[in-house]
């Protein structure tokens, strides 16, 4: 059963990076082909906590951010559904002085870009959001962020992208990829050859075997975030939570039920799926009841983890291959992809329609990695074995 | 076997107790961990306090097997550990998460069988989440458990045994059933004729319990579909039929089932493969006669890994209890195994008459109306189900489940699960085979939010 099908750009992975630019190449005029092994936006995009936050990104991601920022109120437009944004505002807490310290820091830092950041006491948090309990001295709020469900996000962009005409191929993983003299040939699921212009290495946790064998090593890692949620509740928090210095992260959704992440949960047999441990979830689950006292009395209803690319400099890889003429990369979001992943969309598909893109982009480089000495993939402590192949050339990860 | 951690089973129903039973007369100390407050499961379910009921009261003629039952889990005490009252609510790397009186524990196991039964299995119907409708087994834990009937005047509709025995056990206590409504037609009932020479006890047994309905005057219905359920705060009554023949009684109970659906969640955490079953309409853990899973040293048995029922639970927990001994070495009377394993197939082909004779209402994902509610803890009707197949373009079931929140809430699908496959199935045109299952996830039933890891039970292991 074999069919062949030509594209102007072929897309690995349809995750929310892989659908956004399919959507946007689409309507750009492009023919696209959006290829999965499994099923779009089942994984990390689909599966993540689901945080619109541009506090607390490192401030060379922040125009990237704001590019993306203006896309989430269009949702409706773009893609027929809300995803469940809201612009609630992004709460980040600081726990002691220090923290509180680099929370003031951060808010100069980024000030020329647009965060609006408001710095609250004590005093103040005790009065806006009485909610929130004990051992928290003071935060950082940002008004303009916010939270949206990942779940009907990441699936609404692939749905989109199929209705504005873009092939989507759903289990069917990319076998092999090579650069031609006029473009790309690759091989996908049972029998599929495709012709394209360009191709776009978006495959999240999957993406390193593709950027090796085009000759461009990333040390990219896997992490699995752990979530768990309660049962609906009473309204209790009015915005999304982050912590200054990691912890917990929390989020009420509209129907009430509360959604806390935090911890790393490890891979399964099957090392793209994953599940929180046990005692990681307790330890989450714990915190969100101390953290907010509202919580004291919920029960929590489910766990669950998800498979996620990551890079040691917690930066992504974005931008063209320095090898491949017609190849861009964008991969490695380290678990927080979700809100800036319309904006990539956008910027690759400037990039293949016009060779730049008005947005900065140069610290995202995958050239960052290529001083590496070896030509290896290096796993995050909780992956285990990786069974991604280390070859050049033509791969068949 | 000294420094080996201890077996671990969990549930404490038949399949549990012949399991224990098995491993202690071997010399093997498990742990068993149920939920219930007492063994016995839900067939042989224990009141909850004492009263003038005798054991042929609450459960008829398996009332010596019951006895039996309970007697022997009784006399395993000092050889086992026992934790009533107890959940298991995560699995992973061969270690588990119990908790048990208020306080999380993680226990490592060298060897786990899983005894954890079924529930009832349900397709909405109009007004199914009304006060007063309960499902079948519900009505009957009802009554056997707490000496409560669900209503003063009651009605028993759906499919399968259990239908005729709840309602037989309902008339016995003295309960005003109205009527018994089955979906199958009377015709299915034939097939209980090649049941005969299987098990000519049960097959008369169920056809005199019938008659007994008969003659107490209990309306008796076949090939009833169209059902709504009546009533704007509770239950009222019920109607039945096309709507220019429609039928309706007053009840203020009703007991409601198609059959039963095995409980997997813990297989599934375990690791074990699953598979499709046509019997059961469902995906189940993979074993082998002896009841081994596609995981080394974890093991099903009971009607957690397919519906088989009580007398097959007992002799399914022996055998794999007895896979067990063997793979870890110990003497095991394979002959025992052997003869365990032939009455199993024996059971397994008296169950495809019962399958027969009480079909499962496959037509029924053609009928639901889109403003019945299909998953009940997120408040999802199938209309909204419907639309978002359509808009999203799934057609696999995890899938569904992430674009409409069917089976994300506390039953984690359970409840909703068979009736959420069947109506993507039919919404695309595909075998109920190929829309797949829900995966499942830890808790497997929701746990507060302030359970607490007793990290000294950790140490002392």
């Amino acid at each position: 059963m074999s069919r062949h099908l030509s594209v102007d750009v072929a897309i690995i992975g349809g995750g929310l990076v892989g659908s956004s630019t399919a959507l946007a190449l689409r309507g750009m005029g492009f023919d696209v082909a959006l290829l999965d092994k499994g099923f779009c936006g089942a994984q990390a995009s689909g599966v993540n906590y689901g945080g619109v936050r541009r506090q607390g990104r490192p401030v060379e991601q922040l125009p990237l951010s704001q590019r993306a920022h203006a896309v989430w109120p269009r949702l409706r437009a773009l893609i027929g559904i809300d995803g469940e944004f809201l612009r609630s505002g992004h709460l980040k807490l600081a726990r002691n002085e220090a923290d509180m310290a680099a929370l003031e820091a951060y808010a100069s830092e980024t000030a020329e870009h647009g965060l609006d950041l408001e710095l609250i006491g004590h005093n103040g948090l005790r009065e806006r959001f009485g909610w929130i309990g004990e051992g928290v001295v003071g935060a950082s709020f940002c008004p303009g962020d916010g939270h949206a469900n990942p779940r009907l996000v990441s699936t609404g962009f692939a749905a989109a992208a199929r209705r504005a005409g873009v092939e989507v191929l759903e289990n069917t993983p990319v076998r092999g990829v090579s650069r031609r003299s006029e473009g790309f040939a690759l091989e996908a699921g049972e029998g599929l050859s495709l012709g394209a212009r360009f191709v776009i290495n978006c495959a999240g946790a999957w993406a390193g075997a593709f950027a090796e064998s085009f000759g461009e090593p990333v040390p990219l890692s896997r992490i699995y975030p752990s979530m768990v949620v309660t049962e609906p509740m009473d309204a209790v928090m009015s915005v999304n939570i982050g912590m200054e210095g990691g912890g917990i992260y929390a989020r009420q959704v509209e129907r009430g039920n509360c959604v806390v992440g935090g911890e790393r949960g490890l891979p399964l047999a099957d090392p793209d799926f994953s599940r929180p441990r046990g005692e990681g979830a307790l330890s989450i689950m714990n915190s969100a009841a101390a953290l907010f006292p509202g919580l004291r009395h919920a029960q929590a209803i489910r766990f669950w983890s998800g498979t996620e690319g990551a890079m040691p400099d917690r930066n992504p890889v974005i931008g063209p291959s320095l090898t491949t003429p017609g190849l861009f990369h964008a991969f490695g979001f380290t678990g927080a992809g979700f809100q800036i992943a319309p904006g990539v969309g956008e910027v690759i598909a400037e990039l293949v329609r016009d060779g730049a893109t008005t947005t900065p982009i140069e610290a995202f480089s995958i050239g960052r990695f290529s001083a590496l000495p070896s030509a290896r993939t290096h796993h995050g402590s909780a992956a285990g074995q990786n069974q991604e192949p280390q070859q050049t050339g033509e791969t068949r990860p | 076997m000294t420094d080996r951690p201890q077996p671990l089973i969990v549930g404490a129903g038949p399949a549990g107790i012949r399991a224990a039973q098995s491993l202690v007369e071997a010399g093997l100390r498990p742990l068993v961990v149920d939920e219930a407050p007492a063994c016995g499961g839900q067939i042989y379910r224990q009141r909850l306090v004492p009263d003038e009921r005798s054991s042929r009261d609450l459960y008829g003629s398996e009332a010596v097997k019951a006895e039996r039952l309970h007697r022997h889990f009784a006399a395993l005490a000092g050889h086992v550990d026992y934790w009533p009252q107890t959940l298991l609510w995560n699995l992973r790397d061969g270690r588990a998460d119990i908790m048990a009186e208020g306080q999380s524990r993680q226990v490592s196991y060298d060897g786990l069988v899983l005894a954890t039964g079924a529930t009832d299995r349900i397709l909405p119907i109009p007004g199914w989440t009304l006060p007063g409708v309960f499902t079948l087994g519900g009505a009957q834990i009802a009554l056997k458990s707490q000496g409560c009937a669900i209503g003063s005047k009651v009605v028993f509709l759906g499919s399968g045994p259990l239908l005729y025995l709840v309602a037989w056990q309902y008339l016995k206590a003295g309960v005003a059933v109205a009527a018994v409504l089955d979906t199958a037609p009377f015709s299915a009932k034939l097939n209980l004729l090649r049941g005969l020479p299987l098990f000519p006890a049960v097959v008369l047994r169920g056809m005199r319990m019938t008659a007994e309905l008969k003659l107490a005057g209990v309306a008796l219905h076949y090939g009833v579909g169209n059902v709504r359920v009546l009533g704007a705060e509770r239950v009222e009554g019920i109607a039945w039929g096309d709507a220019s023949r429609e039928r309706q009684l007053a009840c203020d109970g009703l007991g409601y089932g198609l059959a039963l659906r095995s409980e997997t969640q813990l297989a599934d955490l375990a690791g074990c493969r699953f598979c499709f079953d046509a019997r059961d309409r469902a995906f189940l853990p993979e074993r082998d006669a002896a009841g081994r899973t596609s995981v080394e040293g974890v093991y099903l048995a009971g009607d957690g890994a397919g519906i088989a029922g009580a007398d097959a639970a007992e002799l399914a927990g022996e055998r794999a209890a007895l896979a067990l001994l063997q793979d870890r070495g110990l003497p095991h009377d394979m002959a025992r195994a052997r003869a365990l394993e032939a009455e199993l197939a024996r059971i397994g082909r008296f169950r495809d008459v019962l399958e027969a004779a009480f079909p499962f209402p496959a037509r029924w994902a053609t009928m639901i109306a889109d403003e019945t509610t299909l998953c009940r803890c997120e408040e999802v009707r199938a209309g909204e189900v419907r639309g978002a197949i359509a808009s999203f373009g799934v057609h696999e079931l995890n899938r569904l489940k992430a674009v409409s929140r069917v089976g994300m809430g506390r039953c984690q699908g359970r409840i909703c699960g068979a009736a959420t496959a069947e109506l993507l199935a039919h919404e695309t045109g595909r075998g109920i085979e190929a829309v797949g299952r829900l995966r499942s996830q830890a808790p497997v039933k929701p746990i507060p939010l302030t359970l607490a890891l007793d990290t000294h039970q950790e140490a002392a292991e």
